[in-house]
């Protein structure tokens, strides 16, 4: 696949908007392996202070990687992603990835992404390398 | 209390992940993934790849192996009710593609504090059937209160 969108620097990527249902944590438990109890469990959760399930902080960065792969046209693109969890995602709220191209070089660019629920960044200071 | 770290460089013995086809395409559903080439294996060899082709983001699957004995060695005294998720880094080679068996090895790569928190670094490499390196993660969890 070629190049989808323009990627050069202070480009916008575009903003990919994703609602997971009620049930996605589950299935995301499934699909990863990944079946702590805070993702599953509305009880649990709300026993150890959490609002109820909370989203897999890696299926929010899947989001943020997904956003970079539709961007540049494929999963092959994708060289290099680093980002950091803060705050939590939760079910059944539209989550909201966006970034901008923060310098290219030679073949690749570098693009910052963040991603958003409501007025809460779930992650910040994304960085991906992406191949042009 | 100081942070233990005593493992800094220990590393543990490499997984072997096999990569199924169906387990690409649940995987690809659960992230909300579009792309063909990871859904249809005729999209898929039409654009030039053996088979389904996994989301990058599906290293964390063929890495969870690896990754969780480390985080859970008692050697590293973590204070499990404390810790978190902090930040990850991929870095990406050859495509993974169903049918790939994947071996992964992994390290404690940093241990260290920083206001009141611990910070543990874990570094996995991923390597396919080809010796081609095709994933390196950069896994850090923090344990508030260290």
């Amino acid at each position: 696949m070629g190049s989808m969108a323009e990627l050069t620097p202070g480009a916008q990527i575009p903003e990919l908007k994703i609602t997971p249902d009620k049930h996605l944590t589950v299935r995301y438990a499934g699909a990863s392996g990944d079946f702590n109890p805070i993702h599953v469990d509305d009880e649990f959760a709300r026993a150890v202070g959490l609002p109820g399930r909370i989203l897999h902080g890696l299926w929010t960065m899947a989001q943020v990687a997904r956003a970079q792969t539709d961007a540049a046209g494929g999963p092959e693109h994708l060289l290099r992603l680093k980002v950091q969890f803060r705050g939590m995602g939760v079910p059944e709220q539209e989550v909201t990835v966006s970034g901008s191209v923060r310098e290219a070089h030679d073949g690749t660019v570098l693009i910052d992404t963040v991603a958003v629920q409501g007025e809460k960044v779930i992650i910040r200071n994304a960085e991906a390398e992406v191949a042009v | 209390m100081p942070v233990n770290d005593k493992a800094v460089g220990k590393t543990y013995e490499p997984t072997v992940y096999a990569v199924g086809r169906e387990k690409i395409r649940e995987y690809a559903r659960a992230v909300g993934e579009t792309n063909p080439v990871h859904l249809d294996v005729e999209a898929a060899r039409a654009a030039g790849h053996a088979d389904v082709v996994a989301p990058p983001m599906f290293a964390v699957v063929y890495c969870a192996p690896s990754v969780g004995p480390p985080i859970f060695d008692p050697d590293l005294e973590i204070n499990f009710p404390m810790m978190v998720h902090g930040g990850q880094e991929l870095e990406w080679g050859p495509l993974v593609v169903a049918g790939d068996e994947i071996t992964t090895t992994a390290k404690v790569k940093e241990i260290h504090e920083d206001k009141g928190r611990g910070f543990y670094v874990f570094e996995s490499i991923s390597t396919n059937q080809r010796g081609e390196q095709v994933c390196k993660g950069t896994w850090t969890q923090i344990v508030r209160g260290a």
